[in-house]
């Protein structure tokens, strides 16, 4: 079975590449024909396994598992994020980083409370794209990678430093790392399910729509929440204002 | 007889400063209001906590969309398209993005439970026409959720033509759409696309709502 799925989803795949040679609708979106497949390989994915699991954890979990889940793995992500504020020179940042995971850790019992954020430390996620980012690296095109799903040409290449930073990763035995790799998955799917419902009702085409939200969004996180506005406005070179 | 002139010149006076006050209230003020006003109303009620998608929507006609400009949203959305639409083509385009819009993100106001909002101050020169009020989503857990609006100061007051959730514009990421379908049908066949999307979300919002 799951033979006969890669096989189908490569020969599609090789076609959406060949197909590629068509022009695509978008400069920044090069690789558009290989994007659609493998949005399309994911999507099959989710639809089939990923989210039915998402919403049965939802469903059946007390909310209050599911937060704890939710914490522990990202007190988890915390470390890498400080390390990655150092990284880009946000000391501050960085330390603060520090704090959340020290609190979290001991007074939140090993990361299963987040009691930093109450305590008005919140949490921003960094990962090394960003910090490559914020070193003048630009993102390049858009790519959908498969199982990981959106990301920038960038990004991927930061992939395997991020994993590499993936604290989780290195639990033994490794029953217990796959074990914890499948809940995070699965949870971090259940908190999205609202936002990708939204997505569904929201676009009139969910491909376009994912890759444009997340081109911003991609930008926004890299400046904070402040990109520089000659970057924001006009890119595709239209004139935006009526 | 001074009594009656005195209570004219302060209704008088009362009227214009009202008018004024209308015109004159600042974007970041206005939008504050707006959003504490929404989030208080929806977290009171029980029937927009039970995801009841009518009372939703009649918070969000009430209390919001008068603030909002849909034409210019949509012209933005539409980009050099707009100039080639009909005023007939150009109207129609922004009612039903417009219905697009409030079917689709009144449903996060249904999902208001414990959230805060927290804003930015304002970066504006006074004389500014246009700006950004900045603004974030506390919740319990995650990321706060950035939530960024810019509005154009207009004769009946500020008003709202683009909305950034989690540093995506909303303008922006309907552009791409907006101008395939245009290019593969034409400005009537975006028209009819959102169209019939809007109907199969209305007819999606007559069911009984789902558990959030």
């Amino acid at each position: 079975m799951m033979r006969k799925l890669s096989r189908s989803s490569f020969a599609g795949m090789a076609l959406a590449i060949a197909l590629t040679g068509c022009a695509s609708t978008n400069p920044q979106d090069p690789l558009e024909g290989f994007n659609r497949a493998m949005f399309s390989f994911n999507d099959t994915l989710d639809k089939a396994a990923l989210k039915p699991a998402a919403e049965a954890y939802q469903a059946v979990l007390p909310s209050f598992v599911q937060t704890g889940i939710g914490n522990f793995f990202g007190n988890l992500g915390d470390v890498w994020s400080a390390v990655n504020n150092f990284l880009q020179g946000k000391i501050e940042a960085g330390a603060l980083d520090l704090v959340r995971v020290t609190a979290n850790t001991t007074l939140g019992v090993l990361g299963l409370f987040d009691i930093a954020s109450d305590s008005g430390v919140p949490k921003h996620e960094e990962d090394f794209g960003q910090t490559l980012g914020s070193w003048g690296v630009p993102s390049g095109p858009y790519i959908v990678l498969p199982f990981f799903g959106a990301s920038t040409v960038r990004d991927t290449v930061a992939l395997p430093v991020d994993l590499k930073g993936n604290i989780w990763g290195y639990k033994e035995p490794v029953r217990w790392r796959n074990t914890g790799t499948v809940v995070r998955l699965v949870d971090r799917r259940a908190s999205l399910l609202d936002a990708s419902n939204l997505m569904e009702d929201a676009a009139l085409d969910r491909y376009q729509f994912i890759r444009d939200a997340f081109m911003q969004r991609r930008l926004n996180n890299v400046y904070d929440g402040d990109p520089p506005a000659d970057i924001k406005d006009g890119k595709d070179g239209n004139d935006s204002q009526e | 007889m001074l009594k009656k002139i005195l209570t004219n010149v302060l209704a008088c006076a009362a009227l214009a400063c009202a008018g004024v006050a209308v015109a004159d209230e600042a974007p970041d003020v206005l939008v504050k209001r707006i959003s504490y006003e929404v989030l208080d109303t929806a977290k009171a009620d029980k029937d927009i906590q039970g995801g009841n998608q009518k009372k939703v929507l009649e918070l969000v006609e009430a209390k919001i969309l008068p603030h909002i400009d849909f034409q210019r949203m949509t012209a933005l959305a539409a980009g050099r398209y707009w100039r080639e639409a009909t005023p007939e083509q150009q109207k129609r385009l922004s009612e039903e993005f417009r219905a697009l819009l409030v079917y689709t993100y009144s449903g996060a106001i249904s999902q208001v439970r414990e959230q805060k909002v927290e804003f930015k101050p304002l970066r504006a020169a006074p004389s500014d026409t246009e700006v950004e009020v900045r603004s974030q989503v506390v919740q319990p857990r995650g990321e706060p959720i950035q939530l960024n609006y810019r509005l154009e100061k207009q004769a009946t007051g500020w008003k709202i033509y683009d909305v950034n959730v989690l540093g995506a514009w909303l303008v922006e990421s309907y552009k791409s759409s907006f101008s395939t379908e245009i290019s593969k049908n034409g400005i009537d066949g975006l028209i009819k696309a959102l169209s019939d999307k809007n109907k199969r979300l209305a007819a999606a919002s007559a069911k009984p709502a789902k558990n959030s």
